[in-house]
């Protein structure tokens, strides 16, 4: 598997976006100057514990304590690419 | 504001204007605010602007612009952010630069602000300062510098016109200098000040080619370092811009008298009731005041939007330049060439490739002496103003 990030990366949200739950729209979404991006319940659920602190294999194991059964690897590392593309998350600096 | 996905259920204001004050320390002739500006000396006060920011949060409203005039000459702007970041609002701070310094910047950061947009009126000091009315130039290179100091997103705004349309290349490689995340190349809009200057702002086709094509250049050449918001001028194209992405569908605006608009032009057309949020809560404003309904939905549309398959996409262009050019708020955008009043359109950008040099009117600058002069008619006569 070719991804951006590795088990042990950290992810982390850009500091120039903010990721918020918004009660109106029922959703997580990606704010931005004067922009916003509507996230799909996936999509929010792993960008909300992109951190700075957990690792992806953190992550990947919560998701898994938190929709059981689900094979969800593969998919955490895809969508981790397409937001680091979009420069919603970026690597922890040390 | 652009967003993903598709919207369901009834529209919500998700872009709130706060239009603080219409004072400014700049004159630029371009400028969208209306003629009138002098008469605005009713502001909201700090509570009454709170108030409107809590309302409009409740209806969905997530991006808030402080803008004006200038809303840095508003001594309370860094309550008026600390209480809109506390309500969970994105906040984005549209200015001049010109009543910032790093003490400001270091006290919004502290407020919560997420944003500050700073705008530039060309890549040269001295067109900058011409057009402008003052020596802001190097003051705005340093707050830029300032902006990105401070870790916020660092977004350039240059307003495109006739006078700066040329320097598209040198504009792009100083917002490359100073690091900027985002630019906005941005078309003047000929309403207020800008409908009054256009014969002297609008650009010639040719112009228009050669800076969108530098435009674009630039886009492919700085991917994933800068990105560039190149707005095509509506005036040279044959189809409307999706205006405000429709009527009362997304965009409130407040004056700073607390008029509440369907987008900051829209206090130009006849026929409007302009509530205040004075006198009405946002929710009835928005849900349910004849202003906010009247160009909502396909209802009101005549031919050719009626039955055009693109009313959809464009929603028959804006309302306001409708008004400005047919007479009727209700007509397709002249821009349209579907429209039976398209050739107007066609004869002001064919005027401005022959005027090569600025015709007989001078620029009209934007100040208030300026507004009382052109708006006299407006005032009540024995008010003593």
């Amino acid at each position: 598997m070719s991804s951006r990030f590795n088990a042990d990366d950290v992810p982390q949200i850009s500091p120039t976006f903010r990721l918020q739950w918004e009660e109106a729209q029922g959703c997580h979404v990606i704010l931005y100057p004067e922009g916003m991006v509507k996230l799909n319940p996936a999509a929010g659920e792993i960008l909300k514990r992109c951190d700075g602190e957990a690792s992806v294999a953190r992550i990947i194991d919560q998701l898994k304590a938190a929709f059981p059964g689900a094979e969800l690897e593969a998919d955490v590392y895809q969508f981790l690419d397409t937001a680091y593309e979009n420069q919603w998350i970026r690597h922890r600096r040390a | 504001m652009k967003t993903n996905g598709s919207d369901t259920g009834a529209p919500k204001p998700l872009w709130l204007l706060a239009e603080l004050t219409y004072k400014c320390p700049l004159q630029c002739p371009y400028c969208s605010n209306p003629l009138d500006i002098a008469r605005y000396r009713n502001e909201l006060s700090t509570e009454e602007w709170i108030g409107v920011f809590r309302e409009a949060r409740a209806l969905g409203a997530v991006q808030l612009g402080f803008s004006g005039g200038e809303a840095l000459v508003r001594k309370d702007l860094e309550i008026l952010i600390a209480e809109a970041h506390e309500l969970g609002y994105y906040t984005n701070l549209l200015t001049s630069g010109v009543g910032m310094d790093e003490a400001r910047i270091k006290a919004f950061k502290a407020a919560g602000l997420d944003h500050i947009q700073v705008s530039f009126q060309a890549s040269s000091e001295e067109l900058n300062d011409f057009i402008a009315g003052n020596n802001s130039f190097q003051h705005k290179l340093e707050m830029a510098r300032l902006v990105k100091k401070y870790d916020y997103p660092m977004v350039l705004c240059f307003v495109l016109h006739r006078h700066n349309e040329d320097q598209v290349e040198q504009i792009l490689e100083m917002a490359h200098a100073l690091e900027a995340d985002y630019v906005e190349l941005a078309t003047t809009q000929y309403y207020g000040w800008a409908l009054h200057n256009r014969d002297q702002l609008i650009p010639s086709r040719a112009q228009v080619e050669a800076a969108e094509a530098v435009a674009h250049r630039y886009q492919e050449k700085l991917k994933g370092k800068m990105r560039i918001f190149y707005v095509v001028p509506d005036y040279h194209e044959e189809r409307p811009k999706a205006c405000m992405s429709g009527w009362g569908s997304v965009f409130l605006t407040i004056a700073p008298d607390g008029t509440a608009l369907p987008c900051h032009a829209a206090g130009e057309l006849p026929g409007l009731t302009f509530p205040n949020v004075r006198d009405h809560s946002i929710e009835w404003i928005w849900n349910d005041s004849p202003d906010f309904n009247k160009f909502r939905g396909y209802g009101w549309m005549k031919e050719p939007c009626r039955s055009c398959d693109e009313k959809e996409k464009d929603f028959g262009g804006c309302r306001c330049q409708a008004y400005l050019l047919t007479g009727d708020a209700a007509n397709a955008d002249p821009v349209c060439g579907k429209s039976p009043h398209h050739r107007q359109i066609v004869e002001l950008v064919e005027q401005a490739d022959i005027l090569s040099e600025p015709g007989a009117a001078p620029l009209v600058f934007r100040n208030m002496r300026n507004s009382k002069r052109l708006t006299a008619d407006k005032w009540p006569k024995a008010s003593g103003q």
